[in-house]
This record gives C-alpha cells, sequence and structure tokens, in this order.
C-alpha cells in the first residue's frame, strides 16, 4: 500500500521497519513531528529530552546498551548536541545509532540557515540525505545497517522541504532485530586521552571503508539520458534539477554524502561534457570535489544564501526567464505572525516596553515576537538560552563604564529548561543585577505545544514529575524571586519596579498558560476558563488608539466611526486592552 | 494524465487551508495521480501568512509550485490572493474568498488594507469571487468556508469524477459531515469564471 506522508512521517515508519527501541529529541522546527509521530507507536520508546544535548546522550546511551536508537533535532540544536557528538563518532556505536538534523534553508523558522552537512565531516561520521518521503523512509532502515557495520552514528539530514512535503510511499516490512548484548568495553566506550589516541586511528580506518562503501552503494546512484550535461545532486535539490532538466541531462543522484563516491564521481564527470554540482547552501560536495581535481560548475552560478527551487536554478544555468503576471506585490501589507489574541506574554512586554533605560536580551520562542510593532520590546536574540546568559555580561559592562542601563533577559519555560538555567545559575554565582523573566505559559509554544519537564505530562501525555521553578530558581542561587499573573498589567509593573530596585539578581516568573493551550484539570483548578469577551463602549470611545499599542489582533480601529473594534470571534477577555483603556471605555461583557 | 497540474492555496494561519488540502491529495492520491505537497509549518498558527502547494500528474518531482506556474490560486482571504498572484501562469484562474482579515500593519494603523484588491486581479486573470464565508456561515458554521473553496476548486479543475463527498466523511469529525458536504456542494455549483 502506498501513503502520502510528509517525510517527518516516513521517518517514523521507517523507525519502526528498522525496530528501532528509543528515540529521544528537542522539539525544533522542522524536526517536531518526528517525535510526535514516534510516540504513536508502542513498539518504541519515545521521550522529549530538556535539550539537544541531552537528547542525544540518551539515545548514544540507549545503543550502547544495545537498542537501535534515534535521536532527532533542528539543525541549531546539533551545535548544542555536538560535545557528544564529535566524541561519539570515536567510540562509535553498539547497536545502531542515527542523528537526524532538520536544517531550514531559507530561514522559513530559524535565527541562521547553516549547512549541518559540514558536521558529518567535522565529527567523520557517515551521512545520508533523502530527497523525498519513501528516501526518508527507507533510508532510516539503511542508516541502522550501516551504522552497525561500520560502527559508526549516522547523520541523516533533513531540510524544511523534506521532512514538510508530503509524498507517496509504499510500506515495507518490520524487521525484528534482536537486541545486541552489553558487554563492558573500556577500550571502546570510556573515552580517556589513552583510549582516544587509539580510537582516532580506528576512525580514519573506518572512514576509508565508508568511502569505499560510498562507491558501490545504490544511495549513490548515476542516471543516464544526455551526455552533454552532468548533475550530481542531493537531497531535495535533486528533486528541482529533475524538475528543470528531466531527461535532457545524466544524474549522479547521492543519497549518500559523507564521505562521498569520489570515484563515482570522478568517473561520471569524465563521461559528460559538463558537470553541474547543484547543492542547496554551501558547497559541501563542490568543494570536495574540486579538491580531488575534478572540474564542476556549482556556486559561482547557484546561490548560496535561501532556499532553492526550479525557477533559481533554471535562471542560473539555462538564462531561464518566464513571463509573469504584473503585480507589484510591495503594495500587499505584510502578514508576519504575531502573538494571539489573549496570549499571556502580551500583558508583560506592554508593562516592560515602558521602562527607559533598558536593554532587553531575548531568547527564542513566542515571545520573540513581543518584539514586533507595536510591543517593541527585544534588543537581541541569538540562541536558546542565551537571555538571561547575555544580559548578564551586558550588565557587567554596563556597571563597569558606569552607564545607567539595566538589562532584562526573558526567557520562556521550555527555554529555562533547556539551557536557561545554566544561565541563570551563572547570573546567581558572579553576581550581576541582571533582571531574568521567565514567561512560564505551562508549555511549549511556538512549535505547537509540547509538553516539558514544567507541564505535568510526558510526550505520550502521561502524568509525570511537574519541576517547580520558584524552587528551582531558588536552588540556583536567586533569593529575590516575585510570581505575577501577566494579564494583570499594575501587578508586572509593580514587578519591574521592584526589580529595578536591586543591585543583585532577580527573578519575575509570569505565570499563566498559553491562550491556544488545552486546560489540565490542574490548569482548570488554577486559572479557570476564558469566559466572555471585551466589549468597546463607543460612547465613551474617544479613539485615542491606546489600545491598538497593545498589538493585539482582535482589536482594529474604524476609520469611518473613529472608534475601536473589537473582533468577538477572537477576543478571549483577557482584558489586557481594558486595563490600558483611560477612559474606561472597553468591559468585560458574558461572563 | 502526464502534464503535472498546480494547485496553489493560500490564507492565513487558522483559515483551514490544510484539512482542505488534506482532502484534495487523498482524492488525487485515491485518482491514481502521482502527488506531491508542500506546506510551511512553524509560525502559521500566529496569523502569518500560508500556503499550501498541491502537483499532480503522473510523476512529479519538485513538491514546490514556482512563481508562474500555478493553474489555479484558491485564497483563502482576499489581499492574500494579490500576495500570491504572479504564481499564477498568465492564463490560470483565480478563486477568491470575499473575506477581509487585516494583518498587524493594517490593525495598528501603520498601513490600510489595499482597496480595489478584486477589480485589479479581474483586470489582469479569470476571476471567480465567492462569499464563501457567508455560504458557510448560513450553512451553520462559518469555519466550513475552507470547503466552500475547495468546491468551487474541484469545478474549476474539473476534478469532478473524484468521489470528494465520501472523502470529505473520512476526513471530519461526524457531527460536521453533513455541514461539510452542504459546504462542497454549495461550492461546486458555483459559477466559474
Amino acid at each position: 500500500m502506498k501513503e502520502l506522508l510528509t517525510g517527518n512521517e516516513a521517518v517514523t515508519r521507517g523507525a519502526y521497519e528498522a525496530s528501532i527501541a528509543y528515540a529521544s529529541a528537542y522539539p525544533g522546527t522542522p524536526s517536531t513531528e518526528i517525535l510526535e509521530n514516534i510516540a504513536k507507536n508502542k513498539d518504541i520508546i519515545a521521550e522529549w529530552s530538556p535539550n539537544e544535548k541531552v537528547a542525544i546522550e540518551t539515545a548514544i546511551g540507549a545503543s550502547i546498551a544495545g537498542g537501535r536508537s534515534l535521536c532527532a533535532m533542528k539543525m541549531v540544536g546539533v551545535n548544542v548536541a555536538a560535545d557528544p557528538l564529535m566524541s561519539f563518532a570515536y567510540s562509535g556505536v553498539n547497536a545502531g545509532m542515527v542523528l537526524i538534523s532538520a536544517d531550514d534553508p531559507g530561514l522559513h523558522s530559524s535565527q541562521n540557515e547553516q549547512d549541518n552537512r559540514y558536521y558529518a565531516k567535522f565529527a567523520k561520521i557517515a551521512m545520508l540525505e533523502p530527497s523525498d518521503s519513501q528516501e526518508s523512509k527507507d533510508m532510516i532502515v539503511t542508516a541502522m545497517e550501516i551504522s552497525e557495520k561500520y560502527d559508526t552514528p549516522v547523520l541523516f539530514r533533513m531540510t524544511t522541504r523534506v521532512c514538510h512535503s508530503k509524498s507517496l510511499v509504499e510500506f515495507g516490512e518490520r524487521q525484528e532485530i534482536a537486541k545486541k548484548t552489553y558487554v563492558k568495553n573500556l577500550q571502546k566506550f570510556d573515552l580517556v586521552p589513552a583510549v582516544s589516541r587509539k580510537l582516532h586511528v580506528i576512525l580514519e580506518g573506518k572512514l576509508k571503508e565508508l568511502e569505499a562503501f560510498s562507491n558501490e552503494t545504490s544511495l549513490n546512484v548515476i542516471q543516464w539520458n544526455d551526455n552533454k550535461i552532468g548533475i550530481i545532486s542531493a537531497g531535495a535539490a535533486y528533486q528541482y534539477a529533475q524538475e528543470v532538466f528531466g531527461t535532457t541531462a545524466s544524474y549522479l543522484k547521492i543519497g549518500f554524502s559523507y564521505p562521498l563516491p569520489m570515484e563515482k564521481i570522478r568517473a561520471f564527470a569524465q563521461k559528460v561534457e559538463t558537470l553541474y554540482v547543484i547543492e542547496e547552501l554551501e558547497p559541501f560536495m563542490e568543494e570536495q570535489i574540486k579538491a580531488a581535481g575534478i572540474a564542476c560548475i556549482g556556486k559561482e552560478k547557484i546561490p548560496n544564501c535561501g532556499e532553492l527551487n526550479p525557477e533559481i536554478i533554471a535562471k542560473a544555468l539555462l538564462g531561464a526567464e518566464k513571463t509573469l503576471i504584473a503585480v507589484d506585490t510591495d503594495l500587499v501589507p505584510g502578514r508576519p505572525p504575531i502573538l494571539c489574541a489573549g496570549c499571556p506574554h502580551r500583558g508583560f512586554f506592554y508593562e516592560l516596553a515602558k521602562k527607559k533605560n533598558i536593554m532587553i536580551t531575548g531568547d527564542i520562542g513566542c515571545y520573540g515576537l513581543g518584539g514586533a510593532d507595536p510591543l517593541n520590546a527585544k534588543d537581541t536574540c541569538i540562541c536558546m538560552g542565551a537571555a538571561s546568559s547575555m544580559g548578564h555580561g551586558a550588565q557587567k559592562i554596563f556597571n563597569k563604564f558606569n552607564e545607567n542601563m539595566r538589562t532584562v533577559g526573558v526567557m520562556g519555560d521550555s527555554t529555562f529548561f533547556h539551557t536557561g538555567m545554566n544561565s541563570l545559575l551563572n547570573v546567581a554565582y558572579n553576581r550581576s543585577n541582571t533582571i531574568t523573566v521567565i514567561l512560564d505559559n505551562r508549555i511549549t509554544g511556538m512549535t505547537g505545544h509540547q509538553e516539558n519537564p514544567g507541564s505535568g505530562f510526558t510526550l505520550q501525555g502521561m502524568p509525570t514529575k511537574i519541576v517547580d521553578i520558584p524552587q528551582l530558581v531558588k536552588a540556583l542561587g536567586i533569593d529575590n524571586i516575585k510570581i505575577v499573573n501577566p494579564l494583570n498589567l499594575q501587578e508586572v509593573k509593580e514587578a519591574l519596579d521592584w526589580a529595578l530596585t536591586f543591585d543583585e539578581p532577580t527573578v519575575i516568573i509570569t505565570r499563566w498558560p498559553c491562550v491556544l493551550k488545552k486546560h489540565s484539570e490542574k490548569d482548570k483548578n488554577e486559572f479557570g476558563n476564558y469566559i466572555g469577551t471585551c466589549k468597546v463602549d463607543e460612547e465613551k470611545c474617544i479613539g485615542c488608539k491606546m489600545c491598538l499599542k497593545t498589538g493585539c489582533p482582535a482589536l482594529s480601529f474604524n476609520k469611518e466611526t473613529k472608534k475601536v473594534k473589537i473582533d468577538v470571534g477572537q477576543c478571549v477577555g483577557c482584558k489586557v486592552c481594558l486595563q490600558v483603556c483611560p477612559k474606561k471605555a472597553i468591559n468585560k461583557v458574558g461572563e | 494524465m502526464s502534464e503535472v497540474k498546480n494547485i496553489l492555496l493560500v490564507g492565513v494561519g487558522g483559515q483551514g487551508t490544510i484539512l482542505a488540502s488534506k482532502i484534495l491529495s487523498t482524492g488525487l492520491v485515491e485518482a491514481g495521480y502521482d502527488v506531491k505537497m508542500s506546506e510551511v509549518h512553524g509560525m502559521a498558527q500566529r496569523g502569518g501568512s500560508v500556503t499550501t502547494q498541491v502537483r499532480y500528474g503522473e510523476k512529479v518531482f519538485s513538491p514546490i509550485i514556482d512563481k508562474g506556474q500555478a493553474d489555479i490560486l484558491v485564497a483563502f482571504e482576499t489581499m492574500e490572493a494579490l500576495r500570491w498572484l504572479d504564481y499564477l501562469k498568465p492564463d490560470g484562474n483565480v478563486i477568491i474568498n470575499d473575506y477581509q482579515i487585516p494583518s498587524a500593519p493594517i490593525l495598528i494603523g501603520k498601513q490600510d488594507y489595499p482597496e480595489g484588491v478584486l477589480e485589479t486581479i479581474k483586470s489582469k486573470v479569470g476571476t471567480t469571487v465567492i462569499k464563501a464565508s457567508e455560504i458557510a456561515k448560513d450553512l451553520g458554521n462559518v469555519k466550513a468556508m475552507n470547503v466552500v473553496l475547495f468546491g468551487a476548486m474541484v469545478k474549476a479543475m474539473k476534478l469532478t469524477n473524484i468521489s470528494w463527498e465520501e472523502i470529505i466523511a473520512d476526513n471530519v469529525k461526524t457531527k460536521f459531515i453533513e455541514l461539510n458536504v452542504k459546504a462542497f456542494k454549495a461550492g461546486i455549483t458555483a459559477d466559474i469564471k
């Protein structure tokens, strides 16, 4: 049977067919649905980890204990996981282990567009690159075989288009793979210098064997058509190349992309007149092919910035220009993502934005949207967990040079568990008067509501221990802690004023669930249900637009009546706008 | 069946483009086509602009539709049609929901909702304007406007020989089947330009 699946769903099927026993991940677009789907399978232990380093370490432990394991993350997550990855490459596996890196060319939902293929070369491990959903399934099965045969973790490199595009997948049979026996082996798994020196030599030998495999395997396959143009390509770019050139060119399709099949490439190059290397992002293959003395055309024509598509390739290599419908799309107002109506972050950012002489170090999550118009409450966003640590470093400099500036580091609950905890520990240890704010919305919001150590449920929705954030903050060494309701502006204002009086670390925790979250019984008891909406009293509204400064999408200004209107379809009655109105023209109705 | 056809659905996060594309792709697979579909997830839930691209034919390579390649553009929101218009083939068709959702720059008064969008588009390509949200509201639930638009698209793309009503029934909750089938019928009987 054939099913239309996303690449992420296909990986899940592959994990089942390959008898993978353990899977872990930290959510991150475009990788998140891999674990969400694996969790539906009772044969696989599947877990959210607090961060990517923990995720890969648990998968490494599972492999060493003898169970096939998988670990998934977005590309920047691999930076967090790089420490164990680089050394696990030395020890190798017991049962097979695959690390899925979901890259995001075009930055659909990321802070950079790094090309993680370099991690395979850097760590000296095997790499597979599926180009559609069928390959995403099949290659997971193959990755396990390669991992065990060549004693290497496998980097499984996907991209947004492979993860999130649907194509037809034909299922295979499940392979019943017995657990491998665990045998204590210090010469393999105890990476002290004396052991690692030997393992490095062994690793170089494994790479030679992998290159021989790369030249033989049908994962790297030549399709002969016309020999005037030869194309070497991998991943989504291969599909685009086929779209553009069809049968007018010959292809060497690379599925096993590290080590590259250099002998196969050389033979292919000799038989074609012009050789193009078509790859998304960096010249990963091209550099190696050119270093091997093989002439080819790549990044001098094809951009390394942004996502590729057939149009870009056709224009770059064939000079193809299309006639398009003439339309000035600049005239169409943008539609950026915004904090939802009723978002608990809105009230906090509204008050924070009023403070003068502050630098707001942000983090990765929905609250990054607090930096947009009209709230404009953000100075920086670099990576997960950086809010508090960057705020600390900046505060130290402001203090050293006697500048009248305070820093406020803003992160979410899941970000706090990810790496924000370490940053806050540093603030407590190295004493700065940085203000740290943990926007606890009781869930991992931006990636679509994944459970986390503070939410009370596991990936499968089973009840588990709820980490007490205030207790944890206290244990990290913070003495000054305030917990506030972010929908109560007076409470937020007082907490910020309170924090600004201290010459030592303070933490403000805003506690209110994400407006889109399905409330648990515990949530219902603590926060109640959303009842009623806000309504503008047109008699009282003077059209001052103060309420519009909250940036709530339920509010709009009617130019004819010069009054504000509230969309009852969106309003949940959070009452933030009501508190902002100077004329008390907004009331809550239907309570 | 050799030529690849391209359907581009555009709208705003939360408008139900995903359900429409799920029904569409299920039907196309049942009809024996090779199908590829691309959606970008991530921040769409937060009110951003969303697209779903569906390509079908005997053999499909790229999952994405380039500019100037769509046979039909279905806009769930009016000004989104203008934003994506140059993805349409010059002789392609547009189906537009006559329904405006102001975006953030409009809500805070920095920009105005563009005027005369429908007239601009009508002057360039074959355009069908449907009051899908109103039709759905009259049927009992404004959210079913996605299936009204879907019905009109099925007619415009001459895909009426697929058993859509059964597929809709398989893809929505039991209590919403009747509503969605009615919405589909309302769409498929629309007057397509």
